[in-house]
């Protein structure tokens, strides 16, 4: 909870400072960074090729600013613009010499006006958005609440019972939001599962759902593979999480323990390339048989055209102005 | 006999080279499409000696539910093998809701599973609401809303299901019938929530907007029609020869199957086991509602049937309990960096913020205008986790698995949903039937495109 909190502050602080800048900075200073971000091509800038959530500096949008600008002459133009590079020099310098996120957490894709993989919206590129996603956290300590305790206990004496023990085949156990996430090592998940289905104190009968998702960050454990598993008989739920990385997308099929896992791991390589070693008919399932490309991954685009309506032009969704 | 042999002109050589309906080589040996009135000449085909007769049975058959694909494989009027082909409803919105704010992400599931908006907008909303950490913030008549646009929600799928159902065996007045109390459940969705469907009305924090004048004397009309009719379904079909004929002992998946297959719904509690999350992993507060799980032992077509009927009418007294329950108060949660800022309202050119909102941030305070265009063009954060939330929809487990990593979009949505995984049991429900048998079996399920595909 004081990671949310520091989030909310860190977000609120950077809100502050944004209003500040625009109270304090020259109007003109304010027209000549616009003007400088709309000239530059985009290769010549340094964050245009990490943000592709869309940074604010979209062409279509400053076009739109800076259209009305009335050019003076030619002599001045240039004049500017040997005047913007020198600016522009010494305002990117900031940003990407800024503070780093740590490698552990770096999914922040920037917000408005943040460059760098700063969190900062000021534009000065100080603050740091600190990264609380409990998936690249370590596990969670025990005590457990409520029932998952109980639910941790059993685990442990089924995979004593098997001859094997929780630090074998976990990575580590997450408790978020009352729902506990076990990473299981790949190698170990056919042989968890089984256990999962078939040990009396477990007794998962069924597998409601695999789904994958898309950490292009995490190096080395770039794509994971989330299993729902259901217990009637219990009445209790626990989630299934292996990683694989992106050179190497297999992840054993549980197709043989829980069938109806079949169509969710065809989904599943159909949207995010990862292959289930085992599956009985890994084919497309959602997309056409030829379609090049796994399209759920982060770095498939979501395309789009831009859309005219009454004079103005839309961008597509993924080009837009992003606030993420 | 080899291939070759095989001569085939569909419908009289008029028709030698027609586009549509003709036959063509390929690899696996003659390939003939079939349009109708020209059964007789694949049969005579089969008759000089082809060994396999697989027939594709949609994408755009009128009895396979939307887009559904059911590839058979024949011998005779038996069906040795079936297999479904889908997709051809994928919309992608699951990566377009990457690329919209939390509050954007409900109008973009309540496209999914057409026939159940409130079912697909709930699963999410919850979802993010425990990310959220306001589960327990959300205010009680909200809350009662939700439950009670759920569940009237449930009899208008349950509706279709028996009226597509009970037209594609021919029994035409159980669909006009079905339609024409679906029309007066949509008719109470337009007068509360603007729309027939597609609503976008559960929102992150609460429901869009309180329900209008008059509506709970509408609904109450509405219960006292509903209760008058429904018997007529089961007049209609209940001992009726012809429907039991049809279904009776068709599309049969026992508890076994169910297990591994992960089938949920009424399809599970056609088994008899009465498996229901609204009971046993309630949420929205059903904990508190009287209502009853009905099951039907025979696992097959006309026990869904049955339980879909009861269900209804369980609906009806969960409606009913819903109106006693409406208390005034607010319908949307506390916390005004999560709430929507305005309250809608009918206006000149449609439904629009409420006037009295614009006078307020447009004339009378400059922060609350800042707040307004933050939270709507922003939107909020939402702390980084993942969770899974699972409700009951008309058609079983429909689970939104919410992946958020702190920002003011999705990471990642995935919703499992009960048509995409239900499917799976067609193999197992038609094998060695009928044909036509296969249409029951497939109508039991109530698959319906738009959520299977997303």
């Amino acid at each position: 909870m004081s990671d949310d909190e520091k989030r909310t502050e860190a977000a609120d602080s950077a809100g502050d400072a944004q209003g500040m800048t625009s109270g304090t900075q020259h109007p003109d200073d304010v027209e000549e960074a616009a003007r400088t971000r709309s000239e530059s091509s985009p290769v010549d800038q340094p964050g245009k090729a990490e943000e592709p959530g869309g940074g604010p500096d979209q062409p279509s949008k400053e076009e739109v600013t800076t259209g009305g600008d009335a050019r003076p002459g030619e002599q001045a133009q240039t004049q500017d613009e040997a005047k913007d590079e020198a600016e522009e020099s010494t305002a990117e310098a900031p940003d990407t010499l800024g503070p780093r996120l740590p490698p552990e957490h770096p999914s922040r894709r920037g917000m408005f006006g943040a460059y760098g993989g700063s969190g900062d919206t000021s534009g000065y590129g100080r603050l740091v958005v600190r990264d609380t996603n409990p998936v690249r956290g370590a596990s969670t300590p025990r005590p457990w609440p409520g029932e998952l305790e109980k639910l941790g206990d059993d685990v442990s004496a089924a995979l004593r019972e098997a001859g094997s023990t929780d630090a074998d085949v976990f990575e580590k156990v997450l408790v978020d939001r009352g729902q506990i996430t076990f990473f299981v090592k790949r190698e170990k998940l056919a042989e968890v599962a089984r256990i999962f289905r078939d040990d009396p104190m477990l007794r998962f009968e069924m597998c409601m759902g695999v789904n994958g998702v898309h950490y292009p960050e995490e190096t080395g454990r770039e794509l994971h593979a989330v299993i729902q598993l259901l217990s009637i008989t219990h009445n209790r739920r626990v989630n299934l999480e292996v990683t694989c990385p992106d050179s190497d997308p297999h992840i054993p099929s549980i197709v043989h323990t829980y069938p109806s896992a079949n169509w969710h791991e065809r989904e599943t390589y159909d949207f995010f390339g990862i292959l289930f070693d085992g599956h009985p008919a890994l084919t497309r399932i959602q997309m056409p048989d030829d379609w090049p490309g796994h399209p759920q991954r982060k770095d498939y685009p979501l395309g789009g055209i831009p859309v005219e309506y009454k004079g103005a032009t839309i961008a597509p969704p993924d080009e837009r102005r992003a606030y993420n | 006999m080899s291939q070759q042999d095989v001569t085939f002109t569909p419908a009289g050589d008029d028709y030698a080279d027609d586009p549509y309906a003709g036959v063509r080589e390929t690899t696996e040996g003659p390939v003939y499409t079939v349009t109708g009135q020209d059964w007789d000449d694949v049969v005579g085909a089969a008759a000089a000696g082809e060994e396999r007769i697989v027939v594709n049975m949609g994408p755009q058959h009128p009895s396979t539910h939307g887009v559904l694909r059911l590839i058979l494989e024949l011998d005779g009027e038996t069906v040795t093998e079936a297999r479904c082909g889908i997709g051809y409803l994928h919309t992608g919105i699951e990566k377009n809701m990457e690329y919209r704010t939390w509050t954007q992400g409900v109008t973009f599931v309540t496209r999914m599973d057409y026939l159940s908006p409130f079912f697909n907008e709930a699963a999410y909303v919850l979802g993010v609401e425990k990310l959220l950490g306001i589960t327990d913030e959300i205010p009680e008549r909200a809350n009662v809303i939700r439950v009670m646009m759920m569940e009237l929600n449930r009899i208008s799928s349950h509706l279709v299901c028996i009226a597509t159902g009970g037209m594609e065996m021919g029994a035409l007045t159980v669909m006009t019938n079905g339609f024409r109390e679906r029309e007066r459940t949509l008719d109470l969705f337009e007068l509360i929530t603007g729309l027939r469907m597609n609503h976008a009305y559960i929102r992150p924090g609460g429901v869009a907007q309180d329900l209008p004048p008059g509506a709970v004397e509408s609904i109450r009309e509405y219960l006292r029609w509903m209760w008058d009719h429904i018997g007529s379904y089961e007049e209609f079909c209940n001992e009726n020869p012809i429907f039991k004929g049809r279904t009776v002992g068709v599309g049969y998946l026992d508890l076994a199957g169910c297990m591994a297959l992960g089938i949920t719904g009424p399809v599970l509690r056609s088994t008899g086991l009465p498996w229901d999350l609204r009971k046993s992993q309630p949420y929205c507060g059903y904990e508190t509602y009287d209502f009853e799980v009905p099951t039907w032992d025979t696992c097959d077509s006309y026990g869904r049937f049955r339980i879909r009927i009861e269900e209804m009418k369980q609906s009806l007294k969960i409606v009913e309990q819903c109106l006693d329950r409406l208390e005034p108060g607010p319908v949307m949660v506390g916390d005004k960096k999560i709430a929507w800022p305005a309250q809608l309202a009918i206006g000149s050119d449609g439904m629009g913020n409420s006037l009295d909102h614009i006078r307020h941030i447009m004339g009378e305070s400059m922060e609350a205008l800042i707040h307004h265009f933050k939270l709507v063009t922003e939107g909020f954060r939402v702390p980084a986790g993942e969770v899974y939330m699972p409700i009951e929809s008309p058609r079983g487990e429909l689970g939104a698995h919410v992946v958020s990593d702190g920002g003011t979009r999705p990471w990642r949505m995935h919703f499992r949903d009960p048509s995409f995984n239900n499917l799976q049991a067609v193999p197992a429900m038609c094998e060695g039937s009928m044909v036509a048998d296969v249409i029951v079996a497939v109508a039991s399920i109530d698959p319906v495109m738009g959520g299977c595909d997303r």
